[in-house]
């Protein structure tokens, strides 16, 4: 049993190094949906509440269609779709097509699939901060873009952090989906470990723990971030 | 806000890192599971295995960089035609099937398919032997169509798998009663602990399900990286590099007919 | 768009889409039975059996499903040649199918979601109407069957059609160890025909249907049970 554990250590005939490799991978794509959801989210939560009512069509097609269809199907679909339509457009433009990385598209796929997500967080708390308050940026005089710039974004914040925390936690564990589709993250580092030295229970467990690892770690930050914004405002 | 904006450009310049103009390399893609002793991922993460150092060799012959770029297999054909590919480096054999959407280099190997079972099996390859047996095979391969041809009537089920350590795994565990595939990628299997108490039953032949061999798949508009692949294997095979990647893996021909 | 290979596999498709229907109902079904216990006893008690609940939990909802499902399928089946005898007893039917696994896997994905929604819940119900159920001379059971579970459910009741919708998306995971539900059999039809949208976009299609159902009934449900009043 301990000569199994030995395959968890980093220099070879450990495997360690290369779960450590797929966790950075990970990670990365991770915070880079984390933050492409949260830009789409913002932007999509804005035009959903002041936008034209054909934007407004267009984000809640985007979110509902989003939601319904499995992660697996959507990673498959704007993997295939969007590479494709990119490079055809390019071409089509006269461009080069361009090479995109497993890390870029993965990505790019997550990063959409969590716009919907965040968008419905972020509006839901854009729609808690009392109206009082924008109107009383625009009576001040500011713009309706400085108003949400000073004074809507930052008051929803702490209404948004509960979901975006949960969000942040399932961006990371819907990395481990793309080892479906082939790229290198830690699921699919674990796999190929496995599949190497048949060692499953011993591979499968050792993901599990770093897993949970990072899910408490961001439990933890959050929590402080969270205690930091609502300094202030009464407990409930 | 500064944070949010700090983020924001970071992101928009890591992307931008990963996005550069299609280079001059040519991408190999190859399955992203481990399949010894052609293609394997050894502890400290290099990629060894006769394919790889053949597919290195070709590459030297032929005068280009390539890039070994791992693709789940049953997503490999749409990924070479959608261009995130170049050529497909992986075992992948002949066939009209698939004759019908790629195109293929000459063969680089060629070995015949068998089929493994516990050695107190009575399994001997013909449809009568598996019936009411569970058959296991790897997706989108010329096994799984030939267990489809002649074991889908007779046995109790052909369960396809992801990837080929996958059906073994489940040979092992006693889900599956018999597994098809690649005779020379079983020989790792079977010589390493977890294949004591299985062999080969069968070899099998078929040459309109197997087809001729072995080749590097390209897209049908390429014609002249085919040209270029053929020209780089009948080179590797003319001046002896071929049979000493070979020499080191395999003790017979594996070229084949 | 080529569709021309819609009747060939159109069988095919149809037990696919069963497989999905009998993964999503069975797994919900036996997760919420499960969650309740799970939920409760993190609010009632006794302390040793909330911190396992808590633990529980905090592992299911901290681990990619996809890991617990390759976990306990492969984790397992690499202790089955360990095992004396087991090809003859009586249960290897069962343990040797991959379906059971997924059930597993499924079912206490669930119930430590829905667990941790329950927990809440059952924190929410307002003390007053426990305590008085109790003085009317209610049996601790009865407490719970007849006030405390009801009013939970309610509270919560628009989160679990959330839950059962996400179950029915966890649904094509299933496929990784070999069950062919509704995304397994596009995933062969793309392989067969190599074309890569169509069977994906029918398939997601079918999901999207599948999902407004599954809306459609809770809302309907939710029409009939009593809103909770504000407490």
């Amino acid at each position: 049993m301990f000569e199994s554990l030995q395959l968890l250590w980093i220099e070879p005939p450990g495997r360690g190094l290369s779960l450590l490799h797929g966790l950075f991978s990970t990670l990365q794509i991770a915070v880079g949906a984390y933050a492409l959801g949260l830009t789409i989210g913002l932007f999509g939560a804005l035009g959903k509440i002041h936008g034209p009512a054909p934007l407004r069509w267009l984000l809640t097609t985007y979110t509902t269609l989003i939601r319904a269809v499995p992660e697996l199907v959507l990673i498959l679909l704007l993997y295939y779709a969007g590479t494709s339509a990119l490079n055809n457009g390019l071409e089509s433009l006269g461009y080069d097509p361009i090479d995109i990385s497993g890390l870029v598209a993965g990505i790019v796929v997550l990063g959409f699939v969590q716009g919907a997500y965040t968008t419905e967080v972020i509006r839901a708390a854009m729609m808690a901060v009392p109206k009082g308050q924008t109107e009383a940026a625009l009576a001040y005089g500011m713009s309706r873009t400085q108003s949400i710039y000073r004074i809507l974004i930052p008051a929803m914040i702490p209404f948004a952090l509960p979901g975006l925390a949960n969000l942040w936690l399932i961006v990371t564990k819907d990395t481990a989906l793309l080892a479906v589709v082939g790229f290198f993250e830690l699921a699919s580092a674990t796999k190929t470990a496995a599949g190497s030295t048949r060692n499953y229970l011993l591979f499968y467990s050792a993901a599990a723990v770093i897993y949970l690892c990072v899910t408490l770690l961001s439990n933890v930050v959050f929590r402080k971030i969270e205690s930091r914004y609502r300094r202030g405002q009464a407990t409930a | 806000m500064k944070s949010l904006k700090t983020l924001l450009a970071v992101t928009v310049f890591t992307a931008g890192l990963g996005m550069t103009a299609a280079s001059a390399d040519i991408k190999l893609g190859l399955d992203s599971a481990p399949y010894p002793p052609f293609a394997d991922v050894d502890a400290a993460g290099k990629r060894t295995g006769f394919e790889i150092e053949l597919g290195n060799a070709i590459c030297k012959a032929m005068g280009e960089t390539c890039v070994w770029t791992p693709i789940a297999w049953d997503g490999i054909i749409p990924a070479l035609n959608s261009k995130k590919i170049d050529a497909i480096f992986a075992s992948m054999s002949i066939t009209a099937k698939r004759m019908k959407v790629i195109d293929f280099s000459d063969k680089y190997y060629n070995t015949p398919a068998a089929m493994v079972a516990p050695k107190s099996a009575s399994i001997d390859g013909t449809p009568a032997s598996v019936k009411g047996k569970i058959v296991a095979v790897q997706v989108s391969t010329t096994h799984a169509d030939y267990a489809k041809k002649y074991f889908a009537d007779s046995a109790d089920e052909v369960k396809t798998y992801q990837a080929f350590d996958e059906h073994n795994n489940d040979l092992v565990a006693g889900r599956v009663d018999a597994v098809v595939g690649d005779s020379l990628a079983f020989a790792d299997f079977l010589n390493g602990d977890a294949g004591k108490g299985f062999e080969i039953k069968a070899y099998l032949n078929d040459e309109a399900v197997f087809g001729k061999g072995v080749g590097v798949g390209l897209r049908k508009s390429d014609g002249d990286l085919r040209a270029k692949f053929n020209a780089a294997i009948a080179k590797v095979l003319e001046d002896g590099t071929y049979d000493e990647i070979a020499k080191k893996y395999f003790d017979f021909d594996i070229y084949g007919k | 768009m080529d569709w021309s290979w819609l009747p060939e596999y159109s069988d095919k498709l149809i037990s696919g889409f069963w497989l999905t229907i009998q993964l999503l109902v069975i797994c919900s079904t036996l997760g919420f039975l499960l969650a309740v216990p799970v939920g409760l006893v993190q609010v009632t008690g006794p302390k040793w059996l909330a911190m396992i609940a808590r633990g529980f939990c905090t592992v299911v909802r901290g681990t990619p499903l996809l890991i617990q499902l390759w976990l306990i399928y492969y984790g397992v089946g690499e202790l089955f040649p360990g095992i004396e005898g087991i090809r003859e007893s009586f249960l290897w039917p069962v343990l040797r199918a991959a379906f059971p696994y997924a059930v597993l896997a499924f079912t206490l994905s669930v119930a430590g979601y829905v667990g941790e929604v329950m927990r809440g819940a059952f924190a929410g119900v307002p003390r007053g109407e426990l305590e008085a159920a109790r003085a009317m001379g209610m049996s601790p059971f009865k407490v719970l069957y007849r006030i405390w579970l009801p009013r939970a459910v309610q509270n919560v009741f628009p989160t679990l059609a959330g839950e059962v919708v996400l179950t029915l998306k966890a649904t094509p995971l299933a496929a990784t160890i070999t069950i062919y539900e509704l995304f397994g059999r596009s995933t062969e039809v793309r392989q067969d025909t190599f074309l890569v949208y169509e069977p994906l976009l029918l398939v997601a299609g079918i999901y999207v249907l599948l999902t407004g159902i599954i809306v459609a009934i809770f809302g309907w449900l939710e029409n009939r049970i009593p809103k909770p009043s504000v407490a």
